[in-house]
């Protein structure tokens, strides 16, 4: 651009274009140049997104496939649920399948349970359509010896092999892509005319999980600022030697293990712990009347407003070190009083902090694991929780999948948000 | 913060309830920290302070619980002390093997995450990176990922190429968590650094590997270090991976201490965690010293 405005004004005594010593004009010059600059500045970072692609993109891609996938019905009848997937349930008049298609049933049945993969396949359309596990084992068990005609003999088996029901689940899940676990993640299913419904009552537990989540992280994110906002004010205000003291007592929190705060916590908080001791102690109750205060929400919601204090205290501190004490003399010599000058002048300069705190400890705390699952009881457990319970007990991995992949939905709004409101290079510790 | 003469008497009331809070809020945060200490050395196995404690009784104080993390493991703890102990407490002893993994995984995740990081970031604050919030918002995200997430997707992927429950798995993984921490910390110390040096000691006729060893290093190497104990302690603190990833073999402090707090509470664990709140004190009094280094030699403070 310079050397443009440069060539117009003195065209008399260039020739058309500059050129360098090796004759490319300037510009063309200067944009390879600046093509190898930003390609050396790529090429620096390029390891390090490869290592991140692979260790990190790739592997949560994969796992959120899988929350659309699941071929594990397929896999372990695959003749039946090829024909099963081009059959119209509502062109038959019972909503059963015909003879051919229980023929293949009964043949694939007795190569799966020789193969032994039956079990997989009878937990998959479990999950579509609850009680049918034992139906199927129950089926595969015989199903060598099944002779003509195997409509009548699955039929005399157990009648429940005439629900249309469990039929319509079966077409569903003989196609190896589905949103049925997403359905099941908001607490929905299909009805025998494949519409979606709401799950009974008492296996309604997702969506209350979902709230459960966002409401104590919301709860976290407010005690945390209400914790953060006048620690943080008086550390920007002290003089440096004192307040890099008391700095440290933020910090040495922010540097702990989370095991071994997790564990404080519980020997403070336990019914024979040492805060209900004191309180006994003090007469304010009675040695048998302990309070309960682990163990359950409560539990969950004062170990990790400790553990996520310090992201919020050091934002706020970072904002509050760059206000000028002299704005708030200003007021105050212009006749507000403290109250006045604190909420119309003060405050509102210390929103950026607010802003970047309460999302980074709402961010953190939507995704808490391990706390919860140690402090946690029953009734505090998050949502994070139910994700490694289906992962590590029920195996249920395709619904972890669908859960997790919400969750991390969520999270990457909030990210996203971060990064226009505050920007994540404005992220520091310490 | 000191109050002037003409405050009124609400203003000093206000004052002084606001240096109470203030004090308690501290006492929130330092007292579950410094209360674990004299816990660890309860002769009871409990939790809490028997009424011995209480009276400074010198018989209900032990170091049992320390000597715990020798010997719980070993297959002949009581014999006498010799090369035969040591070598069976190295080999046996659960926590002490968990030491070793803790260690030997932090160490070489840090490795990997410093290199890969430091050089990433030395990319990312030049002025011509391409796409720079983008990468950068890519390279933080396993910070705000949720780890039962990242865990999950690492724990199908390592088992389809065979990395699970091992140790190069676990380093791996350790190092995709710590490589934030190294971002943040090195990029925020190349913002203040001085381009103009660089040119300067191309035209003197310094090699690019010259200028970055002898100029851009010696300068950037607080924040370097800073980002590393971050990544090591990210390492030394993780549990959620190693539920996922980790096998028995590779059992680290934390994940022993995860299973032990689930299981059977014994006060061994309290005394991990005072060896561990030593630890913490021991990296964040480095960092605060290589902070306040790098601070004087890029002279922004008086030191």
């Amino acid at each position: 651009m310079a050397d443009s405005a440069l060539s117009s004004q003195r065209i008399h005594d260039v020739p058309d274009q500059l050129t360098t010593a090796d004759g490319i004009p300037l510009k063309r010059k200067l944009a390879i140049s600046m093509r190898r600059a930003r390609w050396r500045a790529f090429l620096m970072t390029a390891p390090l997104v490869l290592f991140m692609l692979v260790s990190f993109v790739l592997p949560i891609g994969q796992m959120l496939t899988r929350s659309v996938h699941n071929d594990s019905f397929s896999k372990a009848l695959p003749n039946f649920s090829v024909a099963l997937r081009d059959w119209d349930q509502k062109a038959s008049a019972d909503g059963l399948p015909d003879e051919a298609l229980f023929k293949l049933l009964a043949e694939d049945m007795a190569v799966a349970r020789k193969e032994r993969t039956i079990g997989r396949a009878a937990t998959r359309i479990n999950y579509d359509h609850s009680g049918t596990r034992s139906l199927f084992m129950g089926a595969a068990r015989k199903a060598k010896n099944f002779e003509a005609p195997y409509k009548e003999t699955f039929l005399e088996l157990k009648p429940k092999w005439s629900n249309v029901e469990m039929w319509a689940a079966m077409k569903r899940v003989a196609s190896d892509n589905t949103t049925g676990f997403y359905l099941a993640a908001v607490d929905r299913t299909y009805d025998a005319n494949n519409d979606i419904v709401e799950q009974d009552e008492v296996r309604q537990i997702y969506v209350k999980l979902f709230w459960r989540t966002l409401y104590l992280s919301g709860v976290i994110t407010v005690l945390c600022f209400l914790l953060a906002y006048p620690v943080a004010y008086l550390l920007s205000v002290l003089p440096l030697a004192k307040s890099n003291l008391l700095m440290i007592l933020v910090l040495l929190p922010f540097w702990t293990s989370l095991l071994v705060r997790t564990t404080a916590w519980i020997a403070l908080l336990q019914t024979e712990g040492i805060v209900n001791d004191v309180l006994v102690w003090l007469g304010i109750i009675s040695d048998d009347g302990r309070v309960q205060m682990i163990y359950n929400q409560m539990g969950t919601i004062i170990a990790m407003t400790h553990i996520l204090l310090p992201f919020m205290v050091l934002p706020l501190y970072s904002v509050m070190k760059t206000i000028p004490p002299s704005y708030m003399r200003a007021a105050r010599s212009l006749g507000a009083n403290q109250f006045t000058a604190f909420v119309k002048v003060y405050f509102p300069q210390t929103i950026p902090g607010i802003a970047a705190g309460t999302l980074l400890v709402f961010i953190l705390a939507i995704g808490y694991y391990i706390t919860p699952a140690l402090v946690g009881g029953q009734d505090g457990q998050l949502i994070s929780n139910i994700i490694a319970f289906h992962m590590q007990k029920s195996l249920n991995w395709s619904l972890a999948a669908a859960l997790g992949s919400i969750l991390l939905a969520g999270v990457l709004i909030l990210y996203w948000l971060y990064n226009k409101l505050i920007g994540i290079d404005n992220l520091k510790f310490g | 913060m000191a109050l002037p003469a003409h405050a009124t008497p609400v203003e000093k009331v206000w004052h002084y309830t606001y240096l109470v809070i203030c004090t308690l809020i501290f006492i929130f945060l330092i007292v579950p920290i410094i209360i674990i200490v004299p816990l660890s050395f309860n002769a009871e196995p409990y939790f809490t302070f028997t009424e011995g404690m209480l009276g400074f009784k010198s018989d209900a104080y032990s170091t049992r619980w320390y000597q715990d993390i020798f010997k719980n493991g070993m297959l002949n703890p009581e014999a006498p002390l010799s090369w035969a102990w040591f070598s069976d407490a190295w080999n046996n002893a659960q926590w002490l093997r968990a030491t070793r993994n803790s260690f030997f995984i932090a160490t070489v995740s840090t490795i990997v995450a410093t290199t890969l990081g430091t050089l990433a970031a030395l990319g990312l604050s030049r002025p011509e990176m391409p796409a720079r919030s983008l990468i950068t918002g890519l390279l933080i995200s396993p910070m705000i990922v949720p780890l039962v997430i990242t865990a999950t997707g690492m724990f199908f992927f390592y088992s389809d190429v065979g990395l699970a429950k091992t140790y190069t798995g676990v380093i791996l993984a350790h190092a995709t968590l710590g490589i934030p921490f190294v971002i943040i910390t090195v990029t925020a110390t190349l913002s203040s650094f001085d381009t103009s040096l660089i040119r300067a000691s191309a035209s003197c006729g310094a090699t690019p590997t010259t200028t970055f060893f002898k100029i851009i290093m010696p300068l950037i190497l607080p924040g370097m270090i800073s980002g590393a104990l971050f990544a090591f302690i990210t390492s030394l603190d993780e549990v959620v991976v190693m539920l996922f990833v980790a096998d028995v073999e590779q059992r680290t402090i934390p994940r022993q201490m995860f299973s032990g707090l689930r299981e059977q509470i014994s006060p061994t664990i309290l005394a991990v965690a005072t060896v561990l709140v030593i630890i913490s004190i021991a990296l964040l009094t480095a960092v605060e010293l290589l902070r306040r280094r790098s601070e004087r030699l890029r002279g922004l403070s008086p030191g």
